[in-house]
């Protein structure tokens, strides 16, 4: 059973990497299908994760793909306006660990 | 002499991407909390800090290049300290650690009442 698993992956990555080589689409494209993976790997452990730590970490790394988003949309657009996103989310996303966190050590809010 | 700029950014942000994907494998592989908070870390500082890095190369210093200069030193001002308060609310939470853990001195120091 855990062999068929690992089976299954491979041929799916291999697959998804064989499909980004040979295709002609433009090389945005590929890092946004890349990045839009690893999003959905991060969903998988937000949903499925077995502790409340585990979620918070999802959280935490879903908020700088979206970061890393940002920062290929203001490169292919050539817009700075993606950036100040990112800026803004950056400093957001680290508030919201913090609250997380101090919510996972049972303290209250205005300790 | 800017082609080879163009191109030592393409290649900059390339090498991002592909380390954000292997932070969230990382994260999805690992056997406990501690070892994806440490291989999800990676994914900040040599991922997304990696693609700003390389849109800095492309741009040069007009808007978008300080922009991203200015967005590198926040994420490395405040990743690693939300790493650390992660793992440390999980221990304190009481998260158990894989079984094959080797050592564990945080407990230890706890536990001795050397640090609360």
């Amino acid at each position: 059973m855990k062999i068929l698993r690992w089976i299954i992956g491979f041929i799916v990555f291999v697959s998804i990497a064989v499909w980004l080589g040979i295709s002609d689409i433009s090389m945005f494209y590929k890092w946004f299908y890349i990045l839009l993976l690893a999003c959905f790997m991060v969903l998988f452990r937000i949903l499925r994760g077995r502790t409340p730590a585990d979620r918070a970490v999802g959280v935490d790394i879903l908020g700088i793909m979206v970061i890393g988003f940002s920062g290929i949309l203001a490169l292919t657009t050539q817009k700075d306006i993606y950036l100040d996103i990112a800026i803004a989310w950056a400093l957001q996303a680290f508030i919201a660990t913090l609250a997380l966190a101090k919510y996972l050590e049972g303290r209250s809010f205005d300790d | 002499m800017t082609e080879y700029l163009h191109y030592i950014g393409y290649g900059l942000v390339t090498i991002g991407v592909i380390f954000d994907f292997f932070g969230a494998l990382a994260l999805v592989r690992l056997p406990d909390v501690y070892n994806r908070i440490l291989g999800a870390t990676k994914c900040v500082t040599m991922g997304t800090s990696s693609i700003m890095l390389g849109i800095f190369v492309i741009n040069g210093f007009n808007v978008l290049g300080i922009k991203a200069l200015l967005c590198i030193f926040f994420l490395m001002l405040t990743s690693p300290v939300s790493g650390q308060v992660l793992s440390r609310a999980a221990h304190i939470a009481g998260v158990k650690t894989w079984d094959k853990t080797v050592c564990d001195h945080y407990d230890d120091d706890r536990k001795s009442g050397k640090i609360k």
